[in-house]
């Protein structure tokens, strides 16, 4: 736990909502809302597991440079991340893409969903007519309840 | 000497663990009633053990001995005494001390509560956790031994952090241990239902009380975290889909899941083996989450510095024992009964959704978690899940469970039927309707999305009054008799209505967070100003502090809002008089319901005069926020009263063997 904290207040220490530096803003607002929207897709290679929007490292600040500099010569948001994408590896993007490598991730969930509605339409279409309890099971049914009560 | 006692204490709660699980098992197989009565006195001074050595680390930690490693590398003299008392659970090893002290706690509960239960069960129940015990003791004490003395003690010791020194931190972890490790009473339970081949109403009417117990402390712990994270990392954020919140995530979705399973398997006898095998999981996501958190093997915030043979030793431990459990579950799970049948429009069916939607969302975690380390281990390439990936997957499935809750404990068992159900709430119905359009076409800017979140959240809000009003009859019997239905409902009931309820006032808090949350920074000389929200801020003034370790800068910011002041916000900024660390503490102004968040950030010296970085947050409804978990956990608590869960009610006078 001690690990986990000191590294969580490190990291307070270190990224503090960085993107948000007037010093580093695009003019146009339009393009600053832009390229804010764009740090939250993008990862802090060095840092553990925050975007660009998020960290104060170097090399946030860098890739911010980059991606501001793109949205200012009106390059489109696929465009700047095919660019980081080239330069870095998948790895950049805080979104995985959809592609074969990544067919279980995303198909995954839905999957599960698909299963278990599966599962659930065969049992209720194959259910019969309710069976009578016997005897000795309506006495042990009798018994259990009495007991939780 | 007092650490060499609590050492020695440590390796008798491991003899004691082992001869626990010995001693219930040869009780079981032989039917003998003394030699499984000795395995629960056994878990009994397992516990005791256990608890002495607990007792022993925190006097180390209190006395500041540092002759002891681990009170030598992290704790210090001049730390306050709450924050010594508490650097007892804070590294690795006095983590795991805490894991077996609540591990062997719920084992000697369990031994001392279970008098109600088949004799045949409870030995095994016993065993189970005796097995867990021994098998986390004895990682404790030959891998991670808390009390090891240092052959040269240091005159201080090595932490004085004060970023730790924080008081939902400090009790962060006892609660989410005990929410961790109490899945595995429940873990235990299904072992020995799938060795007993029983699996009834009576067994799961046993599960409910102690998943409800460690699912409420459990939400409190994930609480208290998601609240150090929102004030203390200095950029408002409360939920960042990292792998460590993950780890906690996964148990809880997992046990929600089970709560609501196990109602249909003690009602309608319906689900046994699904029970059964969310029972086997949610310790198992436990133990994944203590793996995950310690090995290093995931990129995290919260996580960096770990030991990677403690990490093989934890994956060993957590392969064999869920490995175990759900291979006796593969072998004995065909033999557990279908239960009852029902109906398309029944509560069971909706139960089922609840848990098929449930299980997509913890698979959807584990995965977002676990497939960077599995892509690039199969192809080599690295690549980052991160939350867009939970915004697309995790949030419709939960949007759905979400638009489906209120019907649910609105339908009768079997057979329900539509028409009784939309009589039943199309006011609350109509009341999310006029939420949604409402914030649709009032709140600025204008946001579908959030909109629809405040209808969800509204939807759950009057569905579970709806719930109360159907119960009570209110509007339709006379007042007396509502209020007299109102006061006798059974506090299950009640905690369902909370917790549901709970659920509704987080969602509204984290859709309007989310939707209409503003930001603003500026770098201001005294006297500049910025408007953040319908809030105008205005640096004031900024005084130097100086604080025990630390200097500090205190920035005087005040806020109005159309002309008329509202508060007076103090956020500091510290710099730390070794390392030079500097951290932000935050202000906070409430208002109402919302946050305005103020941070000061650093002095910059351009010419002229000096100007300060300030940032400002307008959080709407974040209350709600950290307020919707607390009822949900007090919901639990409510449920976990009910005369009728009571632990050992109706226990059986069963004839002497």
């Amino acid at each position: 736990m001690r690990l986990r904290t000191l590294a969580a207040s490190l990291a307070a220490v270190l990224c503090m909502a960085a993107a948000s530096d007037p010093a580093e803003r695009l003019p146009d607002p339009a393009q600053e809302a832009r390229a804010r929207h764009l740090f939250a897709q993008v990862r802090c290679l060095v840092c553990q597991n925050e975007t660009i929007d998020d960290s104060e490292a170097d090399l946030a600040q860098d890739l911010r440079r980059l991606v501001r500099e793109q949205v200012r010569q009106g390059r489109s948001d696929g465009e700047i991340k095919r660019f980081l994408v080239d330069r870095y590896g998948e790895f950049v993007l805080m979104r995985p893409t959809f592609s074969a490598g990544n067919a279980a991730l995303w198909i995954g969930p839905f999957l599960v969903v698909a299963l278990g509605a599966g599962l659930l339409l065969v049992r209720l279409r194959n259910r019969g007519p309710e069976p009578e309890l016997d005897d000795e099971a309506a006495e042990r049914l009798r018994r259990l309840t009495d007991e939780a009560l | 000497m007092i650490a060499e006692l609590g050492a020695f204490c440590l390796v008798l709660a491991l003899a004691f663990s082992a001869a626990q699980l010995c001693l219930s098992i040869v009780g079981r197989w032989r039917r003998s009633l003394a030699l499984a009565a000795a395995g629960e006195g056994a878990a009994v001074a397992a516990f005791c053990g256990v608890a002495l050595a607990f007792a022993a680390l925190m006097h180390a930690f209190v006395t500041s001995d540092f002759s002891v490693a681990n009170v030598a590398a992290n704790s210090h003299t001049d730390k306050p005494m709450l924050y010594k008392v508490a650097g007892t659970w804070g590294s690795h090893e006095g983590s795991m001390l805490l894991w077996c002290l609540a591990l062997t706690g719920y084992g000697a509960a369990a031994a001392l509560l279970g008098k109600s239960l088949p004799r045949g069960l409870r030995a095994v129940m016993v065993a189970t956790q005796g097995a867990l015990g021994t098998v986390f003791l004895a990682y404790t004490v030959f891998a991670s031994n808390p009390l090891a003395r240092l052959a040269e003690p240091p005159v201080e010791g090595r932490s004085l952090n004060p970023l730790l020194q924080d008081p939902a931190l400090a009790v962060h972890p006892p609660f989410l241990y005990a929410g961790y490790v109490g899945m595995s009473v429940v873990f235990s339970l299904a072992v020995a239902a799938l060795v007993e081949g029983r699996v009834d109403a009576a067994w799961a009417r046993w599960v409910r009380p102690w998943t409800l117990a460690a699912w409420s402390l459990l939400t409190v712990g994930i609480t208290l975290g998601s609240f150090w994270a929102y004030y203390e990392l200095g950029w408002g954020g409360w939920w960042f889909w990292d792998p460590v919140e993950n780890a906690s995530f996964m148990p809880w979705l997992a046990a929600t899941a089970l709560l609501h399973s196990a109602v249909v398997t003690e009602k309608r006898g319906a689900l046994a083996g699904w029970t059964v095998f969310l029972a086997l999981a949610a310790f198992s996501f436990s133990m994944l989450g203590a793996f995950l958190v310690r090995s290093g093997v995931l990129t995290s915030v919260h996580a960096f510095a770990v030991d990677p043979t403690r990490g093989v030793l934890l994956l060993i431990i957590l392969g064999l024992t869920a490995g175990l459990g759900f291979a006796l579950f593969a072998w004995r799970a065909a033999k557990l009964p279908a239960g009852g049948l029902f109906a398309p429009v029944s509560r069971e069916s909706t139960l089922v959704l609840n848990n098929i939607l449930l299980a997509a969302a913890t698979a959807t975690v584990l995965l977002g978690t676990l497939y960077p380390l599995i892509r690039e281990a199969l192809s080599g390439e690295a690549i980052s899940v991160g939350p867009p990936y939970f915004n697309l997957t995790f949030t419709p499935l939960m949007a759905a469970l979400l638009m489906l809750l209120p019907a649910g404990p609105l339908l009768a068992w079997k057979r329900g039927e539509a028409k009784l159900l939309v009589q039943r709430l199309w006011i609350a119905l109509l009341i999310a309707a006029a939420v949604g359009l409402l914030a649709y076409a009032l709140i600025r800017p204008r946001q579908a999305w959030g909109a629809a979140g405040l209808a969800l959240g509204a939807w759950l809000v009057a569905g579970a009054l709806a719930e109360l009003v159907e119960r009570t009859r209110a509007f339709r019997a006379p007042a007396g008799e509502s209020l007299r239905r109102l006061v006798g409902l059974p506090r299950g009931a009640w905690g369902m209505t909370l917790a549901h309820l709970g659920l509704g006032v987080f969602v509204l808090g984290a859709c309007f967070e989310t939707g209409w949350r503003a930001e603003a920074a500026e770098t201001l000389p005294l006297g500049g100003s910025l408007d953040v929200g319908a809030y105008h801020l205005t640096l004031a003034a900024v005084h130097p502090v100086e604080g025990p370790n630390y200097q500090a800068e205190r920035g005087e910011i005040l806020a109005t809002r159309a002309g008329r002041p509202v508060c007076r916000a103090e956020p500091e900024r510290h710099v730390y008089d070794t390392g030079g660390q500097t951290t932000s503490e935050v202000a906070i102004c409430y208002q109402g319901l919302s946050h305005l968040y103020v941070v000061l950030g650093e002095r910059r010296e351009a010419a002229g005069p000096p100007v300060w970085l300030v940032r400002a947050y307008w959080n709407p409804w974040a209350s709600l926020l950290f307020a919707g978990p607390v009822i949900m956990a007090l919901g639990g608590l409510v449920s976990l009263s009910d005369r009728r869960l009571r632990l050992g009610v109706g226990r059986r006078r069963e004839p002497p063997a």
